[in-house]
């Protein structure tokens, strides 16, 4: 029997390696994108396991506006990501590094 | 409660919503061209909206018949004085904006579409009493906020600093959403009074890790270490008067925000999250006063000196009482003062063909050359530093009187001493621009609003700002009875 606890692990494993994914990624800008991506998703299994076991169903609801927040947060990132290739020619992590201190 | 009480309660919402679409559709229609006429109906909303959540701070309005939309928002005096504020500083920046785009021909249409929806974003933030409303609210503040960091595409550091803010504030986005989660799961509810009621019997492991994740989300978005890393980059790179929304607007929002969250949702549990906001404001008063030592760049300096002073408001939430958050509410009008009038002497120090200059050291001699821009950086440094009589130090001495009041004489003792090591990087710029040799760099002209502005913010941080203590205190102190009427 599956219950509510092996979904709030699988979310967490995925959790984890989204965070893991932005933090030693060293290569491509958009990995960082697919990381966030995997965080958001994380959470959705979250939501939506907890809702089905509280039978409860606002998690879903919550579930849909994140899944449309994370549409919006995407075109924003790409478009951002767009502007940055222009100036720099390269959207490798490490050439982020016009700024330090 | 009905539908039209509902609606009632969000006309400030309505009308900058509206505006904001109408405005965006003129954009599209006249162009850049229009970008002026569009800032001026901008602030004219801004304005419309400040004068309708008025009316909730001045009657001190709270408890029940505030709520709308079924728990799902609130416009009490508490979320009221927050509006104010942020809707202060969303016209500022606007009405500081065009003298800085025009020299790179970037003041865009879009760019007062773009802050009116930050600001309502931010409006919506601290009103949000469920996890739903809290999220919109805050994703409508950042995705306005990400372009506005990248708005100058002509330079490559606004371009970076955009990719950092998106990067870091959608994971922070991300921790704080695991959170919600986590609390909703293990709490049941989504609203923040269903939170608290869950939770009054004990707090079981899995809420606890959501609390922390809630919180470790939140010091992200208010730059409290140790997770204010972005913030030196961001503010470096993105344009100054955005820069100035930043820190301003979207750090009052996000600290409402925060306040909102630890009394009306874990009120209960208050001794979970005091410990990570001891350590929180603990650590962003020391990272903010010794990152800012070795920094050349002013914009760089002001992000780690509201990095100290995020540090020193979360003093008065570790208190957790209603004197805490008053004295929290305080210094944030006082820090929205100082730090409008901080950004907008950087955007008057400018070398004869009219750029930035962003080097401290190049603003040697500045007394000599613009006494009177010298006098207001001076000014605003000595407050930031908290050095009586300007209004600075008041706010400080209302957090740490409330922390002695409240009996955690350790962390103000703590928050004074690291405010005097902070006070060494202040008075280096002031130093600067006193004693050293002249440069004369700094000559160009400035334009009136930024005179304006910048003389308004430095009588209110001058001692004359103390006249308007008892109308303060009367204000902070309803605004923050209202936070605490819920529990």
């Amino acid at each position: 029997m599956i219950g509510v606890e092996h979904y709030v692990v699988v979310s967490s494993i995925l959790f984890v390696l989204g965070v893991l994914g932005i933090f030693l990624n060293r290569k491509n800008v958009i990995v960082l994108l697919m990381a966030i991506e995997l965080i958001l998703l994380a959470v959705n299994i979250n939501l939506v396991a907890f809702s089905a076991f509280l039978h409860d169903l606002t998690g879903q609801i919550f579930a849909m506006f994140v899944l449309t927040v994370a549409a919006g947060e995407a075109a924003v990132g790409l478009a951002i990501l767009v502007i940055y290739f222009r100036r720099r020619g390269s959207i490798a992590v490490d050439d982020v590094n016009r700024m330090k201190g | 409660m009905d539908w039209s009480q509902s609606l009632r309660l969000i006309a400030p919402e309505e009308t900058l919503s509206v505006a904001s679409l109408v405005l965006l559709l003129v954009a599209a229609w006249g162009g850049d061209k229009a970008a002026r006429l569009i800032s001026i109906l901008a602030v004219a909303a801004l304005v419309a909206a400040g004068v309708l959540v008025a009316p909730a701070l001045c009657g001190g309005a709270m408890g029940a018949e505030t709520s709308a939309f079924f728990g799902q928002f609130r416009a009490d005096a508490f979320a009221s004085y927050a509006k104010i504020l942020i809707y202060l500083s969303a016209a500022v920046s606007l009405v500081i904006a065009p003298a800085f785009f025009d020299r790179f021909k970037a003041m865009r249409a879009e760019y007062p579409v773009l802050v009116l929806l930050a600001a309502l974003g931010t409006g919506m933030m601290v009103s949000a009493t469920d996890l739903l409303t809290l999220y919109i609210g805050l994703e409508m503040n950042s995705l306005a906020a990400y372009v506005l960091a990248a708005f100058l595409r002509t330079d490559g550091r606004s371009a970076e600093a955009g990719l950092k803010y998106f990067v870091l504030g959608a994971l922070a986005s991300g921790i704080l959403l695991f959170g919600m989660s986590l609390t909703y799961g293990f709490a049941g509810a989504t609203s923040f009074a269903g939170i608290s009621a869950s939770m009054t019997q004990g707090l079981s492991n899995g809420a606890l890790f959501g609390i922390v994740f809630v919180f470790a989300g939140l010091a992200f978005k208010i730059s409290a270490a140790p997770f204010h890393m972005w913030t030196p980059d961001v503010y470096e790179g993105a344009p100054t008067p955005v820069t100035t929304l930043f820190a301003t607007a979207a750090k009052v929002g996000a600290l409402g925000l925060t306040m909102r969250v630890a009394f009306e949702a874990f009120g209960d549990q208050s001794a979970a999250w005091q410990q990570i906001v001891v350590f929180a404001a603990l650590a962003s008063i020391v990272i903010g006063a010794l990152g800012a030592i070795r920094q050349d760049n002013i914009k760089r300096l002001m992000a780690y000196s509201s990095i100290n002073n995020v540090g020193f408001i979360l003093i008065g939430l570790a208190v957790a009482n209603p004197e805490g958050a008053a004295a929290m509410l305080y210094y944030m009008a006082i820090y929205v003062a100082m730090t409008v009038g901080g950004f907008v002497a950087i955007l008057m120090l400018k070398d004869e063909n009219g750029e930035p200059v962003e080097e401290i050291s190049r603003m040697a001699g500045l007394s000599r050359t613009r006494p009177g821009l010298a006098l207001a950086l001076a000014m605003i440094m000595f407050s930031l530093a908290g050095i009586p009589p300007l209004f600075g130090f008041w706010g400080k001495f209302l957090v740490f009187k409330a922390a002695v009041d409240g009996g955690m004489v350790a962390l103000a003792a703590i928050g004074f001493a690291a405010s005097v090591i902070g006070a060494f990087y202040y008075l280096k710029v002031v130093k600067v621009i006193y004693f050293d040799e002249a440069a004369d760099v700094v000559k160009g002209e400035s334009d009136f609003w930024h005179k304006l502005i910048l003389v308004l913010s430095c009588v209110f941080i001058s001692p004359l700002g103390y006249l308007l203590t008892p109308w303060f205190d009367g204000l902070t102190r309803t605004a923050a009875a209202a936070l605490f009427s819920g529990l």
